[in-house]
């Protein structure tokens, strides 16, 4: 029998993403997905999912989840912790991470997501009903069932098959952090449209996020930045996509994010690269930002960079055993001659 | 003017063919969607694009970073963007209902007002012109349609309402629209369609407009707008819409 989680309070900020669903952006169709894909992938490679199973992402606070239906064996990725209230009534922990098993009828209350962005991965991933390919949550579609409009206490969240029934538990020896510095974007599509000061201005200075936001894009705010004319601060709507960097009349930066728009009528300054998209997604009020233009070979260099970066990071996830677990691999392999069952995590077998 | 080749990111181009909005240069637009779409079936270098997204004067080219040569797939496109200017209409002919009851148009008045002409002449005008989808954009399924006739060009409106009911027929400079949802939103809203424009159920085709496809309204009362939307709610083909279709 597969898992299930119930949404008891469904929170602020909590969405259920996955890679998205690109092919639809004809039909006006945003490709959604989750903000951090290297974050997300963490929380999934901890649990040995495949790399698309759909998670939560969780962007705020107050989401409690009961396990309806158990074991479910579970991941957190990111500034966060939870807390699991035990069928017994009796609470424990849950860190970042770690996987843990949940029983049925345990109570999981996360926390806050401490920087913005954070994930909850369950083994086999959430088996909510696709739709157009793919499980991310995209409301202003009415796609059906929970990923067609936010939580309600009692939405139902199926879990895939858990293929894994090893008693040892997982966890990575440091946690994966997105690359710093300035955030690296390509000049364009319309770079054209503000005069060489403007765009000198534009990397100069330090922009801060506002609380203008959501999925959908986020606004910045600084010292305004000119375009050549007056009318050359709007254009006949084009394509955009996540990371597209729009400059309206006022001079204020728009950055669209996963759930944005297919088209625009903004000029378009520049557009974030794709190995420092996941960086957006912790620009909370207030927190400063910087651009540096890289070419297209530079952006092409940092995907693979990162990607290395994580195989590395997932080269140091190890296997342990929970306290009170009885290793009946360790038990037959002692010949049982200690007659004592170690709880200290030490199995480092990959 | 020759193809521009604009990069969007790193997963992205935009071939643009002009800068503003006109017929002949969505005409190359969709000329160049068409000879992609028939490109990508087996030229290995086509093979990392994920969507092709047509516009009034430009055509977006997403592509996923991970697999191919993103600047060979440029070269590419670019060398169909000049293989030809001509294009044969492909889209779809519709001929879809809008109902002009005074609860559906509340901004009328004021566009007969604003162009000194009656109300029959607004609503004569409207359905005796053919739109042509250029894209669809803004929502899921929302369709930009050029083809308003001069004499009905109004501005939007100097604050954007909260809330525009769904399905609602709208126009703004020369441009008509049908918001799918409800939404904030300012252009000028005329009537409202019975038709649902995005249907998610519909997973191979969920939006019903697609850019190329030609719409001429056609006037129901009240009672009929009523009547249509109960039978599509019972599940009437979109095809029933069609030109040549029983409306």
């Amino acid at each position: 029998m597969n898992g299930q989680l119930d949404i008891v309070q469904p929170g602020i900020g909590t969405t259920v993403q996955d890679a998205g669903r690109a092919g639809h952006r004809h039909h006006g169709l945003p490709v959604s997905g989750w903000l951090d894909a290297p974050l997300a992938q963490a929380a999934n490679a901890l649990l040995g999912n495949a790399g698309g199973a759909a998670v939560l992402e969780l962007r705020g606070m107050g989401t409690v989840l009961r396990v309806a239906r158990g074991p479910v064996r579970v991941a957190l990725a990111g500034r966060i912790a939870a807390t699991v209230l035990r069928g017994d009534g009796s609470r424990a922990p849950l860190p970042a991470w770690q996987t843990t098993t949940l029983r049925e009828g345990d109570t999981l209350q996360p926390g806050p997501a401490e920087d913005g962005c954070a994930y909850l991965a369950v083994s086999g991933g959430l088996a909510l009903p696709p739709a157009f390919g793919s499980r991310s949550s995209y409301w202003r579609a009415g796609l059906s069932g929970v990923l067609g409009r936010a939580f309600v206490p009692g939405d139902r969240l199926p879990c895939g098959t858990r293929t894994d029934t090893d008693p040892r538990e997982w966890r990575c020896r440091a946690p994966w952090a997105a690359d710093e510095g300035p955030v690296r974007v390509m000049l364009g599509p319309q770079d054209d449209h503000f005069p060489a000061p403007a765009l000198a201005a534009f990397f100069a200075q330090t922009w801060l996020a506002t609380p203008a936001q959501d999925r959908m894009g986020l606004r910045l705010q600084g010292e305004p930045i000119a375009h050549t004319s007056a009318s050359a601060a709007d254009i006949v709507s084009d394509g955009v996509t996540p990371g597209v960097i729009q400059v309206p009349a006022n001079g204020q930066p728009i950055v669209l994010l996963a759930d944005g728009q297919t088209v625009g009528g903004y000029p378009k300054i520049a557009t974030v690269i794709t190995a420092d998209l996941p960086r957006l997604a912790y620009l909370r009020p207030g927190t400063p930002v910087r651009f540096q233009a890289v070419t297209a070979a530079e952006a092409h260099a940092a995907l693979h960079a990162q990607r290395t970066r994580w195989q590395g990071w997932l080269a140091g996830r190890e296997a342990f055993l929970p306290p009170g677990t009885v290793d009946e691999t360790a038990l037959y392999g002692a010949n049982l001659i200690s007659g004592m069952l170690s709880t200290h995590p030490e199995d480092d077998r990959p | 003017m020759n193809p521009r080749l604009l990069p969007l990111g790193d997963s992205a181009w935009t071939v643009e063919f002009g800068h503003a909005i006109d017929a002949a240069a969505n005409a190359r637009v969709m000329g160049l969607a068409g000879r992609i779409a028939a490109a990508r079936k087996d030229d290995p270098l086509m093979a990392a694009i994920t969507d092709i997204v047509p516009t009034f004067r430009s055509l977006t080219v997403h592509f996923d970073p991970w697999s191919g040569d993103a600047a060979a797939l440029g070269r590419g496109l670019q060398a169909l963007a000049m293989e030809g200017s001509e294009v044969t209409a492909t889209g779809r002919q519709w001929q879809l209902p809008v109902c002009f009851d005074d609860d559906f148009a509340p901004d009328l008045a004021r566009v007969c007002e604003l162009k000194q002409l009656t109300r029959t002449a607004v609503i004569d005008l409207l359905l005796g012109a053919t739109f042509r989808v250029y894209m669809l954009g803004f929502q899921p399924g929302f369709p930009y349609m050029g083809g308003l006739p001069a004499s009905l060009n109004v501005p939007r409106l100097a604050s954007p309402r909260q809330k525009v009911p769904a399905q609602s027929v709208a126009i703004a400079l020369d441009m008509c629209a049908v918001y799918p949802w409800e939404s904030p939103g300012g252009w000028n809203l005329l009537g409202r369609t019975p038709v649902v424009l995005f249907d998610p159920r519909q997973d191979e085709q969920p939006a019903m407009l697609a850019a190329g496809d030609e719409v001429r309204w056609v006037a129901v009362d009240r009672a009929e707008h009523d009547r249509l939307a109960a039978e599509i709610a019972r599940g009437l083909p979109r095809s029933h819409f069609l030109d040549g279709g029983a409306l």
